[in-house]
């Protein structure tokens, strides 16, 4: 077993936060607690030794059944000692999640991704809109209980000019 | 009388010949068909010879719209709005399965056939299409505005502009 820094840290700091480490082909995962996820997230970062300084992405999973249903994934990336790492936290279908886009300014649209494909939300977030549907797409499209296609996907749909729309909030 | 018609006829004939052989696309690519697009504008297949060269980078110097990829619901205002801002008389080719029918992308993000929010001349299957489809498809579109006779193209208003 590779020998993983962050994790004993994270042990030792937040005992009863790590729920548990697992190691796969030398990627390392380390689930914690929902509640202390941004205290994790920023000591991650923050700290001297381990300086995770890069998020890489933020990833969401349904597993449709299950509880909780979703899993929000981290993954981070140190760029001064080159390690990666990988958190995971469950996340209930009504719960929401603390946002990090204060701790990296790249959460920013990955939180809003995650919102808009999965409708996981995050509290405190600046500006939790979708990212890459249209803002009037009913449904989350990566749910399990989405339809593949979506639902009538190919009929009319209205487009609206931006004009048109401040024209549409006044009548 | 006679003159006058015959008048009117070849002047039609002239325009059309100029419009025809000077059809200017508007640059606009969205996805992998646009590098096809871009490749027929090489030396290779130079689509100059049809006096389609000009790609211009404002949509009110363009008389073609080649939709030449992937149009997302995201994306359909915005190719809607350059749509608009071509002015008259303005055609538009639909390049490859995406931009003619959605293609393989038969989900709720991708615009099934762009022809919903505007309206199609020339469609170009393929995907991508060969350069050269595109250039069957620009001489397709040649023919058909040498044969357009003058008062048959409408100025094609949307429907919120005639609703008012
Ligand atoms: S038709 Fe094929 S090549 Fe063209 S944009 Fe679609 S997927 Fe890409």
């Amino acid at each position: 077993m590779v020998r993983c820094m962050a994790c004993d840290l994270l042990k030792e700091k937040f005992p009863e936060a790590v729920r548990g480490v697992e190691e796969f082909r030398g990627e390392t995962t380390v689930t914690v607690d929902k509640g202390q996820l941004r205290a994790v997230l920023k000591f991650l970062k923050e700290s001297e030794t381990l300086l995770y300084d890069l998020l890489v992405d933020v990833a969401g999973v349904d597993s449709g059944s299950g509880s909780p249903r979703f899993k929000v994934v981290y993954l981070l990336h140190s760029m001064k000692f080159n390690h990666r790492l990988r958190i995971a936290t469950g996340v209930a279908e009504d719960a929401e999640l603390d946002t990090v886009s204060d701790i990296w300014k790249a959460a920013d649209w990955l939180e809003r991704e995650v919102y808009d494909m999965f409708g996981i939300r995050f509290s405190d977030h600046p500006d939790l809109r979708r990212i890459l549907l249209t803002d009037d797409f009913v449904g989350y499209p990566l749910r399990k209980d989405f339809p593949l296609k979506g639902v009538d996907f190919d009929k009319p749909f209205p487009v609206c000019l931006e004009e048109e729309k401040g024209n549409q909030v006044d009548a | 009388m006679g003159v006058a018609n015959t008048a009117e006829a070849s002047l039609q004939e002239v325009i059309n010949w100029a419009r025809k052989n000077s059809v200017w696309p508007v640059t606009f690519g969205l996805a992998c068909c646009a590098l096809e697009m871009m490749v027929a504008s090489s030396a290779t297949y130079d689509i100059a010879r049809f006096g389609a060269e000009v790609f211009r980078p404002s949509p009110r110097q363009a008389d073609l719209m080649i939709v030449a990829g992937t149009v997302t619901k995201k994306m359909a205002p915005m190719l809607k709005r350059i749509y608009e801002q071509m002015p008259e008389p303005k055609w538009v080719i639909a390049y490859g399965s995406c931009a003619s029918s959605g293609g393989i992308f038969q989900t709720y993000g991708v615009v099934q056939g762009v022809d919903q929010i505007i309206p199609v001349d020339v469609y170009v299957p393929g995907c991508p299409p060969r350069p050269e489809g595109l250039l069957k498809g620009l001489i397709s579109l040649q023919e058909k505005i040498a044969r357009e006779p003058s008062g048959m193209r409408k100025i094609v208003s949307l429907p919120w502009r005639s609703n008012g």
